[in-house]
């Protein structure tokens, strides 16, 4: 009986410490959560999502121009990377098995560990000089590169998971490999892969550095995808380390307002596509 | 055009080693499936070591013998599942309808078509609803169906699941029991309406009440289709089936009908194997 208690009182303290070390990974969130909302959400307002900053001195105005621009950053990134990710990663899990996917899947690893400023200066060096112009498609490209390792890798394992008794299923029905991978093998996998492909665009999202070189910035609107862009990761810098109290505020907003949207996009896609599948 | 004679080879040899037997095998009138000294590999290991044999048109015939002997091997050779396994790859002939389905010129799919295959594990589409599976051979093929509602109840009433499913078409395939999900299979495959329906040990995940369902099931459309089922029960093949092959080691050791095998049989390896001494 006493190791009885003994065993009972272990398992306290194990479970007890287990809680404790969930808690320690969430008191990060939530408290950044909490203090990005409680500064930020005082300058949000209709002007921010609307109006272009105004110069220095001034109260008011808004970054209107900078979350569009992130948005079509973004939106390159992801034209570039989700597919590029997506193909890559069926390649490995389904063609691969070959010296050179396993090439390939080391080299997605290696480009996970890449520091992100390294990237922003390669593609200053490969578009930004050769166009003479700092350009959204630059950045777009230089966040794509970013995504693609994760989305590759998240692919892979997932499209792994699936069981080869649904492969074998979908062939011997006489359904060609292309559609069976399409239809049936990443189909099952879609909910993860959704997941893996909003936590890059996710991680890409708030990526300050490689826009630097890249995007650039700009106090007003763009001139198109191939001009200098505004972009919220690097409006926060910028105002954040000016000195005037207004922009201070400014950043704030900007931070929220980028927190917002990324949980969005990942509610977003989580619904998208819960709502396609059966009712169990 | 098939011949109507039996695989001389196995019909010489049954013959020469049962001298004491009254009767010899019966006659297979129409052969769907000719195999004609298929030979098996996983890279260099020769796990089939070239057998011939003849599948009766209608009828079920069963594939028997201890675990690697190479039984669902030889039965994913019929529809070329074999192949798909890397490293993997198969010689000699196999006839369907007297025409090689291993010729360069066929396509390993067009086949799939006309062979249809169920799994030792229920494998329904998670994310396709009981109807949905139903329907996915014709769908994923790309092939037109003309009234979706009643393919998919012929289906599900000649795999006896109907009774059971008829109100809950839109719930997903994997909400089912393992028998319904088996079953959900078999209805999977007829909806291609197949030539030949293999099985591979269809039962082995199933609990009795379900076995013996799936068993009268496969009896039911023995009739229908030619039917071709691995498995690892002597009680089921002699249950089910009309023929009854033995393998061992990679080879067909006898070939008979069911009843011969089971009383009969004119290999010690076979009486030995039946009466529980292996295996």
């Amino acid at each position: 009986m006493a190791s009885y208690t003994q065993r009972k009182l272990v398992d306290r303290i194990v479970t007890g410490l287990c809680i404790c070390a969930a808690l320690l990974a969430i008191i990060p969130l939530g408290s950044v959560l909490f203090y990005v909302t409680k500064q930020g959400i005082g300058a949000v307002n209709w002007d921010f999502f609307t109006k272009l900053p105004k110069p220095v001195g001034e109260t008011g105005g808004g970054m209107a121009h900078a979350i569009v621009g992130t948005l079509t950053i973004l939106g390159i990134a992801c034209l570039i990377g989700v597919p590029t990710g997506i193909l890559g990663g069926i390649y490995l899990a389904e063609f691969g098995g070959t010296r050179f996917s396993k090439i390939v899947r080391f080299s997605a690893d290696v480009l996970t560990g890449v520091p992100s400023i390294v990237i922003g200066i390669f593609v200053y060096v490969i578009i930004v000089v050769p166009t003479k112009q700092f350009s959204a498609m630059a950045g777009g490209v230089a966040l794509a590169i970013l995504m693609l390792p994760t989305v590759v890798r998240t692919t892979d394992e997932l499209l792994r998971l699936v069981p080869d008794a649904l492969r074998e299923g979908a062939l011997a029905l006489g359904v060609p490999k292309w559609r069976a991978t399409v239809s049936i093998v990443l189909r099952t996998a879609a909910p993860g892969i959704a997941t893996g492909v909003m936590l890059a665009v996710a991680r890409v999202a708030g990526e300050t550095a490689p826009l630097l070189f890249t995007a650039f910035g700009n106090l007003g609107w763009s001139d198109g995808i191939g001009s200098p862009t505004a972009s919220l990761p690097v409006q926060i810098f910028n105002y954040s380390v000016s000195p005037y109290a207004d922009w201070h505020r400014q950043a704030w907003a900007a931070a929220l307002v980028l927190v917002a949207l990324v949980l969005f996009f990942n509610l977003l896609a989580r619904l998208l596509v819960r709502d396609r599948s059966p009712a169990r | 055009m098939t011949d109507n004679l039996a695989n001389p080879r196995i019909t010489a040899r049954t013959m020469n080693e049962d001298s004491d037997r009254v009767s010899g095998p019966p006659e297979i009138l129409k052969a769907k499936i000719r195999a004609d000294d298929v030979h098996a590999f996983y890279g260099a290991k020769e796990a089939i070591k070239g057998i011939t044999l003849d599948v009766a048109e209608k009828e079920v015939t069963a594939f028997i013998g201890p675990s690697g002997c190479g039984k669902s091997t030889f039965l994913r050779c019929f529809n070329r599942m074999h192949e798909i396994i890397p490293g993997a790859r198969v010689a000699g002939r196999v006839l369907l309808d007297g025409s090689d389905i291993y010729d360069a010129e066929i396509d390993p799919v067009r086949v799939r078509r006309r062979v249809g295959m169920v799994f030792q594990k229920p494998n329904p589409f998670p994310t396709m609803s009981i109807r949905e599976n139903v329907l996915a051979g014709l769908k994923l093929n790309g092939l037109k169906i003309n009234d979706a509602d009643r393919l998919v109840e012929e289906s599900l009433q000649q795999a006896a699941l109907w009774d059971e499913v008829k109100d809950s078409l839109h719930l997903s395939g994997t909400s089912l029991s393992g028998g319904q999900q088996q079953r959900l299979c078999i209805a999977r495959s007829l909806a291609l309406e197949p030539e030949v329906l293999l099985m591979d040990e269809p039962c082995s995940a199933l609990d009795p009440i379900a076995t013996a369902r799936v068993e009268e099931l496969i009896h039911e459309l023995g009739g229908k289709y030619t039917i071709v089922i691995v498995t690892h029960s002597m009680q089921q093949a002699a249950r089910v089936s009309d023929r009854t092959a033995f393998f061992y080691l990679g080879e067909l050791i006898e070939y008979d009908a069911t009843d011969t095998i089971f009383t009969k049989p004119s290999d010690p390896r076979t009486e030995d194997y039946i009466t529980g001494r292996f295996g």
